[in-house]
């Protein structure tokens, strides 16, 4: 089987369903933390396959705009881990768990 | 038909990669799922390495394999009572969310398979070789983020770092002990 940009594509759309599976479905705050990272790099797959594809199908193949949007994403996840992390050990501070469906403060 | 290696390589990082996820998803131990994130994230850099991203390869095992994982793993530490085998437990309405998932998934599939853009260029595949003779793609990168002159993303790249610096200080603000 040839490896084309329709391969990546499908790999990434599978590697963010999993990610999504696990946001929506755990109870413990760092597993969805987790999860959402995973969703984070499914989504850089897509954009960077989608680079190399247009690096060699169009003439605007120089702007590698898949890249930089990588990189973008790259570090706002980074500060999102950090201060997600910083809110989850408050929270264990305050109430002495991290299982969502105890904090349920805002609950409708 | 003719199998190259980067084709056999794209198929063992891709099943290592899914493997790696769904472990993390469906692992009961947390610790388990935090140390199986981290052979997810070197799949990954395979992945962008296959793409002829070199610097986003190396830019994610540095920050995600490395930086993000020992984060996460110091998170589990200060915040279980005892590592037990149900540390990561799950909802029970795990199966509205699986259903969620599979339409989504089969949504996007879908998609795929159908839009104009991909279908268009099927036929050229995107694992070429030896492209990156003139350096790869880092020199271009560098000057897409960084100059002054030319096009570039210099105002975004200055942007996010202050969003970095916000962040540093919001997690010290947020984390640190009361009184």
């Amino acid at each position: 089987m040839s490896v084309n940009l329709q391969t990546f594509l499908v790999l990434g759309a599978v590697v963010f369903c999993i990610g999504l599976f696990g946001a929506l479905s755990k109870r413990n705050a760092i597993s969805i933390l987790m999860s959402i990272e995973i969703m984070l790099n499914a989504v850089n797959i897509t954009l960077i396959a989608f680079a190399a594809s247009f690096l060699h199908t169009s003439n605007q193949g120089h702007l590698l705009t898949g890249q930089i949007f990588a990189v973008f994403i790259i570090t706002v996840a980074a500060a999102e881990a950090a201060v997600a992390l910083a809110m989850i050990i408050a929270i264990y501070r305050r109430r002495s768990t991290i299982d969502v469906g105890e904090i349920n403060l805002m609950r409708w | 038909m003719s199998v190259d290696l980067a084709t056999v390589a794209f198929w063992i990082i891709a099943i290592v990669l899914v493997g790696s996820a769904l472990a993390v998803v469906v692992e009961r131990n947390i610790v388990h799922a935090a140390l199986a994130l981290i052979l997810f994230f070197g799949a990954a850099a395979g992945i962008y390495i296959l793409l002829n991203a070199e610097f986003i390869a190396i830019v994610q095992v540095l920050i995600y394999a490395g930086a993000v994982t020992i984060l996460v793993l110091f998170a589990i530490m200060l915040t279980q009572h005892s590592m037990g085998r149900n540390s990561n437990p799950v909802s029970t309405q795990w199966w509205l969310a699986a259903l969620i998932c599979i339409l989504l998934g089969g949504g996007i599939i879908f998609a795929v398979g159908h839009s104009v853009l991909v279908t268009g260029s099927t036929s050229a595949n995107v694992l070429p070789p030896g492209s990156g003779a003139d350096g790869g793609s880092v020199v271009r990168l560098g000057q897409l983020l960084y100059s002054p002159f030319s096009y570039s993303y210099i105002l975004p790249f200055e942007i996010a770092s202050v969003v970095l610096l916000v962040a540093i200080v919001g997690a010290i603000m947020i984390g640190r002990e009361e009184e």
